[in-house]
């Protein structure tokens, strides 16, 4: 079946398997392989998109329900030359080791301070306990979104 | 796969009618795992996201597609802390307190505040329209409810005398992104306590025995307390699997109902 969904602020139709997942779509069918496929049951956090204003889990998103809404992938956060702040906070703290989780701290975290300009720490412990990095590459993770935190970017 | 999208609870319910074996989707978090992990094909599908009147909340009347990130910030303090617990926030922003209820698993964080409250389960179908089932009623196994192939859940209705006092906490692996291996909830109000438990039991239980010790007691002592725990520890009923052991559900669970009857108190 056909899907039209808005991905990072542009129309896009692809044919879809209607069972399939929206990181399915967004990685094979538009050619938007920033969001990780790893667990596909939403424990790890590296598919994270927005999707009609909420950051969630793209691999818990049926394809056919994700017709008419909107999605914010990493590529839509920011490109070379234009970073997005978490991006730039990340790069600054040295806060990605393998990056195959990074994409999903960014949009997750990037989602945080957008409804919360000003987390605490534990806010932003919270808000990113949705996201696993294997590397263990928490503290300065963590250390990127407090500097974010403290400027309220 | 069929799909619907349906966009009001009546398209919903037609839907159902003809297609009484189509899968509900809502938040995804249960289907979704089915279909990546188990491989799971869906012939029939229903997507109850658009529907509006689901995300209703009330005081009385919870929709069934209300969110745990909505739960979170609720009326009721027992289902808020429980809401909390729920997964992660990317979870929590998707999952809703309908597909706890539908999926009906031994684990679901919504359910013991479901048995404390006393709480029903309103469904409704195109035949016969809504009714309202007892959630002891409901729940009928592990992952078996009492919903009908043309019904959908619509609602938990909360009865008018829950008590304010309402504490709920769980046991798990980790703190973040667990599946609980027990949960309990504690009630106290001018009836008495009412304990609650998850996980530990096909179904989400009453602890009826310890409430009952309980509501004799004049004055809640150190040693009724220790006896909540021992009775808990007895009553509950639960299995060892992958994620614990029988023995340690049943320590555990005595431990948080003691401790939440304590927590109660102050």
């Amino acid at each position: 079946m056909n899907v039209t969904i808005t991905v990072n602020g542009e129309p896009r139709t692809a044919d879809v398997v209607a069972s399939e997942s929206l990181l399915n779509v967004l990685r094979d069918d538009l050619d938007l392989p920033g969001t990780k496929d790893a667990c596909e049951q939403g424990e790890c956090g590296s598919c994270t998109v927005i999707l009609d204003g909420e950051a969630v889990c793209s691999c818990l998103v049926m394809a056919a329900d994700a017709e008419g809404s909107e999605v914010t992938t990493v590529e839509g956060m920011g490109e070379p030359g234009h970073l997005h702040p978490v991006q730039e906070a990340m790069l600054a703290e040295g806060a990605v080791q393998c990056g195959f989780c990074t994409p999903g701290f960014v949009v997750a975290g990037a989602h945080l301070l957008e409804t919360n300009p000003h987390p605490s720490e534990l806010e932003i412990r919270e808000a990113l306990s949705g996201n696993i990095c294997r590397c263990t590459g928490y503290g300065a993770i963590l250390r990127a979104f407090e500097t974010l935190s403290e400027e309220g970017t | 796969m069929e799909f619907v999208a349906a966009h009001d609870l009546d398209e919903a319910l037609a839907a159902k009618a003809e297609q009484p074996d189509a899968e509900l989707l809502a938040g995804g978090t249960d289907l979704m795992v089915e279909v990546n992990l188990v491989h799971h094909r869906p012939e029939q599908v229903v997507s109850l996201r658009r529907i509006a009147e689901l995300g209703d909340v009330s005081p009385r009347r919870i929709g069934a597609g209300v969110t745990w990130s909505r739960l979170e910030h609720g009326d009721h303090r027992g289902l808020a802390e429980a809401a909390r617990t729920v997964g992660s926030p990317q979870i929590r922003a998707a999952g809703t307190i309908g597909g706890n209820v539908g999926t009906a698993s031994p684990a679901g964080d919504g359910l013991p505040w479901i048995a404390a409250a006393d709480a029903a389960i309103e469904v409704q179908s195109k035949a016969r329209g809504p009714r309202v089932v007892p959630w002891r009623d409901f729940f009928v196994g592990v992952k078996r409810t009492s919903l009908e192939p043309d019904e959908i859940i619509t609602a938990v209705i909360v009865p008018e005398d829950v008590p304010e006092a309402q504490e709920f906490a769980k046991v798990g692996a980790r703190n973040a992104m667990v599946i609980s291996t027990v949960s309990c909830l504690v009630m106290r109000g001018d009836d008495g306590f009412r304990i609650a438990l998850g996980s530990v039991a096909p179904t989400p239980i009453r602890a009826a025995a310890a409430e009952e010790m309980l509501n004799a007691e004049s004055t809640i002592t150190e040693a009724a307390l220790d006896e909540v725990a021992r009775i808990v520890s007895e009553e509950v009923r639960p299995i060892t699997d992958h994620r614990s052991t029988e023995a340690y559900r049943r320590h555990a669970a005595g431990v948080l109902a003691r401790r939440l009857v304590e927590r109660s108190l102050r």
